[in-house]
């Protein structure tokens, strides 16, 4: 069936909502507005105020409200709007929800879903375009999920609900309006990396939004002669660093792409655990392409220049293959 | 409370036709934004402040040069009013480099050190700590300033306003918390998202004083940020100020409008601070037809001007990506 992201990440969320009562959605706008996304349009009147919280602009108190009802025995999926607002509500995230099972000495879980957009390209300049998936990543205690593709956010929903501790998950801002087949099995794990293209030449490594760009750099390598594996890491926290040993082993070398600032970046961790873990696999230093290290301009050519885009990701990958 | 005066309009002919005017340039330039939004010139959000106008032009109009500004990300209207040009701010709704913020803020990031206008934030609620630490240095450097924030009453949710409240109240500092209370913050309405409604009375919480004002008619807006601003000045302490507003438009260019009746709208466009006031001024001989047309001329004119300017202006060069990251 054809549909967009947005509507795979409706679908996943009306299915949880319809088989458990306990599940239910919070968030600024969720509701009357129909999502700022409108991942929940028409889910007030099918649900009711109840289920469908519109929250006060509150990050803080409302994040903090989700992290409670999971430990009172709800399955809150709360919204925030945009991984920028979500800063209001690091504490919460950072030093409750994600220690709260440690500090307590494993007493307590905290079976909550955050769902956030992330990500630039729309021209929406600085505070409302940042990536800071790495951040949530460095952070133990929570799952970190980022679905590229319209059967991960399908996919992911269920899964990321019944773990019981809490899990993040990004939403790309530019993947909403994605449209493609929702395959007949899209049900997936959260805790595997994907291969998204099989190659020999070069492993491309990426992630969330820029997943197509990756795939439209590795067609356009494929045609110069270059056989690129494209690599979704989908789990940020805990990284699936098997299925990147297996793809490196077979093609011994790697780019990584990351839209979040190449200083402190996933892209750094992946590259730090591929010296560690293939060193010897290796036929070349591994590269990245990441954002340059500036507050994301919201003028058009600078905002794309800021961002890792296909020509720097097939010219890190030539680079790299000495081709 | 504080009550604002009534009555005739207290103004002579020359200030009250300013302020029409200034009501019409905000309009027409944003009619205009509608429109080159459309035309995809502009990009990114936009958020449009029509209904509204009578506030930022009330408002400003009672503040020096002197003094800070911190307003949100619809803040076009207080940019054109605090004195930043036309030209520069339709060249960074553009994205161009003779923007007010080089391009790199866009509509939401309108920033003008000569006129203090410290923008211009998309994180609600963001801009009043700021507003308190312009106030901590004036008090403590002995300057009679005023710092005025403006923002929207879905900020007052926020823990950085009460923060910020609380703050501003304990160490008695010169700030002036103006709230446009538009009724709907995105699509919440206020009734939605406030235990308690009555705005003064969560101000009024911190043992600041406060003063509510019709935000759909500028004289109102006037006379109150008058007194308002003569508290702050006087080393007073904080004061807080609502104006009971409401925008016209949707939220942003990308809203749908889910949440509220078009009844409801066109009974809101029936106070519109422009025709009202021009009305007023006609009734009182304060203004004539032929006046106001001119006035009218003058600020499409404006406009054009502003776009042309724009359009003509340069991108910056990609090579300067990493300019002002750091201080040199
Ligand atoms: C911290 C934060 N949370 C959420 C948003 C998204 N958002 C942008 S404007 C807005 C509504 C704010 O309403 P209000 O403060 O009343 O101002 P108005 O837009 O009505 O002028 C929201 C929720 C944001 N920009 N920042």
């Amino acid at each position: 069936m054809k549909m967009t992201y947005r509507e795979a990440v409706r679908q996943a969320m009306r299915e949880a909502l319809a088989a458990d009562p306990r599940v239910f959605l919070m968030g600024e706008d969720v509701g009357r507005y129909g999502g700022t996304y409108a991942c929940s349009k028409g889910f007030l009147e099918e649900f009711g105020p109840e289920r469908i919280r519109d929250t006060p602009l509150s990050e803080l108190g409302f994040v903090g409200a989700g992290i409670g009802a999971a430990l009172g025995g709800l399955r809150p999926i709360v919204e925030v709007m945009t991984v920028n607002f979500s800063l209001l509500a690091l504490d919460q995230i950072v030093n409750t929800a994600a220690a709260l099972r440690h500090m307590s000495g494993g007493q307590f879980s905290v079976p909550l879903v955050l769902r956030m957009a992330t990500g630039a390209g729309r021209q929406l300049a600085a505070q409302h375009s940042h990536s800071l998936e790495n951040w949530y990543a460095h952070i133990p205690g929570i799952r970190v999920l980022a679905p590229a593709t319209i059967a991960d956010a399908r996919g992911m929903l269920a899964p990321a609900l019944a773990d019981p501790d809490p899990v993040v998950i990004f939403e790309h801002a530019q993947l909403y309006n994605l449209e493609g087949e929702l395959p007949d099995d899209w049900h997936c794990d959260i805790a595997s990396a994907a291969v998204r293209r099989e190659g020999t030449d070069i492993s491309l490594i990426t992630y969330g939004g820029s997943l197509p760009k990756t795939l439209a750099a590795a067609e356009q390598l494929a045609a110069e002669g270059i056989q690129a594996e494209v690599i979704d890491l989908r789990v940020l926290r805990p990284l699936d660093t098997d299925t990147l040993a297996a793809s490196l082993r077979k093609t011994h070398k790697a780019v990584v792409v990351d839209e979040g600032w190449r200083s402190g970046s996933l892209a750094a961790e992946v590259m730090a655990r591929i010296v560690e873990q293939c060193f010897f696999d290796l036929d070349a230093p591994v590269a990245r392409v990441c954002s340059e290290e500036v507050p994301i301009p919201y003028a058009k050519h600078m905002e794309e220049a800021a961002l890792p885009q296909v020509p720097k990701i097939v010219a890190a990958a030539k680079q790299v293959t000495g081709k | 409370m504080i009550q604002p005066p009534s009555g005739p309009v207290p103004w002579d002919k020359d200030f009250a036709q300013k302020l029409l005017f200034d009501m019409l340039r905000i309009r027409r330039m944003e009619e205009k934004c509608a429109e080159l939004y459309g035309a995809q010139k502009i990009r990114g959000f936009l958020h449009l402040y029509i209904g509204e106008e009578a506030c930022a032009v009330g408002a400003l109009h009672a503040i020096l040069p002197e003094d800070n500004i911190v307003a949100t990300y619809r803040e076009h209207g207080h940019a054109l009013v605090r004195g930043v040009s036309m030209d520069v701010i339709m060249a960074e709704m553009f994205g161009k480099a003779a923007g007010c913020s080089r391009g790199r803020g866009g509509s939401m990031h309108l920033f003008d050190a000569a006129t203090r206008f410290f923008g211009g934030n998309a994180i609600v609620g963001g801009g009043l700590p700021l507003a308190i630490g312009f106030g901590l240095a004036d008090k403590l450097q002995k300057r009679q300033v005023v710092t005025a924030c403006f923002f929207g009453e879905g900020a007052m949710a926020e823990g950085a306003f009460h923060e910020s409240m609380n703050l501003a109240a304990l160490w008695q500092l010169p700030v002036l918390f103006c709230c446009e209370n538009n009724l709907y913050a995105m699509g919440t309405a206020l009734a939605r998202s406030e235990a308690q409604t009555d705005l003064c009375a969560k101000a009024a919480s911190y043992a600041v004083p406060t003063l509510k004002a019709d935000g759909m008619d500028v004289v109102a807006v006037h006379e109150a940020m008058k007194l308002a601003v003569a508290h702050v000045r006087d080393g007073l302490g904080p004061f807080f100020l609502e104006l009971q507003t409401y925008r016209f438009r949707a939220h942003s260019m990308f809203d749908p409008e889910l949440y509220r009746d078009k009844a409801e709208v066109e009974e809101w466009k029936t106070r519109g601070p422009l025709h009202t006031f021009s009305a007023r001024l006609k009734a009182e001989g304060k203004l004539t037809e032929e006046e106001f047309l001119v006035f009218d001329a003058q600020a499409n004119a404006e406009v054009q001007a502003a776009v042309e300017f724009a359009e003509a202006a340069a991108w910056e060069p990609v090579e300067d990506l990493l300019k002002d990251v750091y201080s040199p």
